[in-house]
């Protein structure tokens, strides 16, 4: 027990009532040692979230509290510490890294003073040595030019460096454990890669126990010790990393490690003549008009998708890849004529849409229709799911019994009850809405699909189910698939071929298969070595 | 370059901009005032009970109402231009001289109003949002119904007959004792206490507004991720209420404040009738009556250039305060 940094024995932690269950986290067990890496790993709604904060003495009170159970640190029962205590403790001998970098930081102070009130809570030092440890902590988390950074706004810096900045902040001191608590969700790949190697550098300097949170097996696959999957707050299965990711013995963590998909590509399918749709030279600028009255110089402006040039065949999934800011979904937005490109051409069966109006585009919307990102934002809450589905029909023309009746038939095609025609969206878990989602795009008989990111806001065996899904319906509708994904596993199973985008360009473009073998770009090859877990796969590919 | 020249280069420009915005809405006024019936001169005509058309015909071409519109409308910009707004026939002054003499009136019991509702407000916002769901903030909430439902010329009424009359602590009404030609300080001392009656009158109801807003404004901060990273790093919940959740929920409330100082001057009018301020409001007021144009279209003129003058100096005081804001 001594050798133990922590010891968290039979935590319960109680949920408001009303909740959909009583306890957020159920008779947990889990200990963590100097130098190792703990990692929670579970879907939106387990509960890891929620330990964690109960480490810190951070849980939403007074409704969301510690029931019973022990959470030792060092010897103190941190359930029954005092607050002051607590407060020395927090930041000083545990830390927390959060998952999002910009809201985590207060947006109207500097990074140097969010560093620098860590040393004044906890350490006795005067200013000025204050400021000379702010810039050497960042100058360990590898940020460029520390002394400009101690005085720059959190909005200054791109998404990696605040998370850079978050841990030197969480490290000032020399916790004994550091709390990650998805600290790489809302980073890029690449972004992703350094930051963990940086975690696990700064962890080997410091000898801190690391308790990862994460809902990634590739992350865990890479940097975890042991592991604890969770499940509606109970603890289904804990062991070495070998153990749980090769060997896994409960179901639900066979279910979830058979669901996240494989970096392998599938089987390559014969590629179709037909073009159906196909953009030339397609060009979107944001921004760069002039000031009131033209005074003063012109504003900054952004090149979002730059000479885009791509063709789809009938049958085919293109995949968009790229990472955030590449212009992946501008360009989704201007082949579907949500936003209209500056130049260029979009051919639609001989038709170039990118000239049309509003009027003339109509009716050809039919054609091609999308499915968005968020299925929380996409839907609109005050409308019912059935009138949702068969607008787009009534708004062609179509009679009202019709769009009806085929709204339903769609209902059951991606696997709804038919009673969800009268219900509201909010009524709805997210892999619901994805499929109301769907529906809706594929009440007009589209031909082509266009899919921004699908399953990037969807829990990963949710995330199979959709994505099982969507290539049903395209083998059964012969639909043509434009896939945008930031996400290259999901590449790998979903699309026939990829294009990789950056900085709005595409720089490689070719069957799946041959990329992820012999990708040409440095960029892609950079993007394919930055996917998490890839030993992992190797092992599980056998 | 740097962030002050930066400002300073902004500043200008919006100055620049600001003269064909205040020029339009002369114009839109102009048009404005000229769709309502019946003139200065029919006022006049009205009030002396005895003028022949022939007479009124005169009075017209005195004035110069008898040219088009458009003449009319040229003739005010260009001496708009010159700064000359023109001759009131009614107080027979200069427009200029009129309003100037009305403005530091209307201006004092603008800044002490601004200056006490958004004060307060802040405070008892932020008050109440510390002490959330207790005794104290539903003290605050009901005070801030209560004056935010209640109609101003009532408050000033009842506020005369409780500090004025039944206690003779405040003068009724004016803005000086001005039979006492008190000067320097003496003088700074009486206007001070003429204006305690009509600032807190004219405040309550923003005060209520400014109140409401930063208790909302406090709860939705303490609500962001920031707040737990300060917690997680063992900042004490003093620091993070003062330091890291108050800059964050002023923000709002100096847009709000920005907003409503234009609102304000439509506001005094009541409150200027009610204790008899000598200000711009009350000028209006009697002038719109007697369809003294010149005037209207002058107070008009200094009220736009008011508002647009604040929205600068909140633009300004917003860069400080929030530096995701760039000046651009």
């Amino acid at each position: 027990m001594t050798d133990k940094l922590l010891q968290i024995t039979n935590l319960d932690i109680v949920l408001p009532e009303g909740s959909e269950r009583d306890l957020a986290v159920k008779n947990l067990n889990i200990d963590l040692s100097p130098g190792e890496t703990l990692c929670i790993v579970g879907e939106s709604g387990s509960g890891k979230s929620l330990t964690a904060r109960a480490l810190m003495g951070l849980l939403p009170a007074p409704h969301v509290r510690v029931e019973k159970g022990t959470i030792f640190f060092c010897g103190e029962d941190l359930t029954k510490t005092s607050e002051p205590r607590m407060r020395q403790i927090r930041g000083s001998e545990i830390s927390m890294v959060f998952q999002e970098p910009m809201t985590a930081l207060n947006p109207v102070m500097t990074i140097g003073v969010q560093i620098d009130e860590v040393f004044r809570y906890h350490a006795d030092m005067s200013k000025s040595e204050r400021r000379r440890r702010a810039i050497e902590l960042l100058e360990d988390v590898q940020l460029p030019d520390p002394k400009q950074i101690v005085a720059a706004y959190p909005h200054e810096l791109s998404g990696g460096q605040r998370q850079r900045a978050m841990i030197a902040m969480a490290l000032a001191l020399e916790p004994k454990i550091l709390i990650a608590d998805e600290p790489t969700t809302a980073l890029d790949v690449t972004t992703q890669a350094q930051i963990l190697k940086l975690i696990s550098e700064m962890q080997a300097v410091h000898k801190s126990g690391v308790l990862f949170i994460t809902h990634d097996f590739g992350v865990v696959a890479d940097i975890a010790d042991r592991v604890v999957v969770m499940q509606y707050g109970n603890v289904v299965e804990t062991g070495t990393v070998d153990k749980v990711l090769n060997k896994p013995e409960h179901p639900y963590t066979k279910a979830v490690i058979a669901s996240v998909p494989s970096l392998v590509p599938r089987a390559p399918r014969s590629r179709s003549d037909q073009v159906v749709l196909s953009g030339d030279k397609i060009q979107k600028k944001f921004g760069g008009g002039k000031s009131l009255f033209g005074l003063g110089k012109p504003n900054r402006f952004v090149h979002a998708v730059k000479d885009v040039t791509l063709d789809l065949r009938r049958g085919e999934t293109l995949g968009v890849v790229g990472e955030s800011g590449s212009g992946k979904s501008t360009l989704a937005r201007c082949i579907i004529r949500l936003l209209d490109s500056d130049s260029g051409n979009i051919m639609l069966d001989e038709v170039d849409i990118r000239a049309l109006n509003r009027a003339e585009m109509r009716p050809l919307r039919t054609k091609i229709q999308m499915v968005f990102q968020d299925p929380f934002a996409s839907l609109n809450p005050r409308i019912k799911v059935g009138q949702i589905i068969s607008q787009g029909p009534i708004i062609q023309g179509q009679s009202k019994e019709n769009s009806e009746t085929r709204a339903r038939e769609l209902l059951d095609i991606v696997g709804l009850d038919e009673r969800a025609f009268n219900r509201y969206p909010h009524e709805f878990s997210g892999g619901q809405r994805q499929r109301i989602g769907i529906a809706r795009a594929l009440a007009l008989d589209p031909e082509i699909l266009v899919a921004d990111e699908p399953v990037s806001a969807l829990d990963v065996s949710i995330q199979a189910q959709i994505l099982e899904l969507l290539d049903q319906i395209r083998e059964s509708m012969n639909l043509s698939m434009v896939f945008i994904t930031h996400d290259l596993r999901v590449a790998a199973q979903v699309c026939d071929r990829l294009a990789v985008m950056r900085y709005g360009e595409i720089v490689e473009t070719g069957a799946t298969g041959k990329i992820f073998e012999n990708p040409q770009h440095s960029y892609t090859k950079d993007l394919l070595a930055a996917v998490p877990g890839q030993k992992w796969d190797r092992k599980v590919a056998g | 370059m740097n962030r002050s020249s930066k400002i300073l280069r902004y500043v200008s420009r919006r100055l620049i901009q600001g003269i064909p915005i205040i020029l339009a809405i002369v114009v839109l006024n102009f048009f404005l005032l000229n769709l309502a019936e019946g003139d200065a001169v029919d006022v006049l005509a009205g009030e002396a009970g005895s003028a022949t058309p022939e007479y009124m015909e005169e009075m017209r071409k005195k004035f110069g109402l008898d040219k088009p519109l458009a003449v009319q409308l040229a003739v005010y910009l260009k001496n708009v231009i010159q700064l000359d707004l023109g001759y009131s026939f009614r107080h027979d002054m200069q427009v200029t001289e009129l309003i100037i003499d009305r403005f530091w009136p209307t201006l004092i019991l603008m800044v002490s109003t601004i200056l006490l509702a958004v004060g307060f407000g802040i405070l008892l916002g932020l008050f109440a949002a510390i002490n959330l769901n207790t005794w104290k903030d539903s003290v605050v909430s009901v005070f801030a119904l209560i004056t935010y439902a209640t109609p101003l010329f009532w408050v000033g009424l009842m506020m005369i007959i409780l500090f004025s009359i039944k206690n003779d602590w405040f003068p009724t009404s004016g803005m000086e004792n001005s039979a006492m030609f008190y000067e320097g300080f003496e003088r700074v001392k009486d206007i001070a206490h003429h204006l305690v009656l009509p600032t807190i009158t004219l405040s309550l109801f923003y005060l209520a507004l400014y109140t409401r807003m930063m208790r909302a404004s406090m709860l939705e901060q303490y609500g962001q991720d920031y707040v737990i990273t300060a917690r997680a790093k063992g900042v004490s919940e003093r620091r993070i209420t003062f330091v890291h959740v108050l800059r964050n929920a002023l923000l709002p409330v100096v847009t709000m404040a920005g907003v409503q100082v234009g609102a304000l001057i439509g506001g005094s009018v009541i409150v200027e009738s009610v204790f008899a301020w000598p200000g711009l409001g009350m000028l209006a007021f009697e002038s719109l009556f007697a369809r003294d144009l010149n005037l209207l279209l002058g107070i008009f003129l200094l009220s736009s250039a008011l508002v647009v003058a604040v929205n600068l100096v909140v633009d300004v005081v917003y860069c400080f305060l929030d530096p995701r804001i760039e000046v651009n």
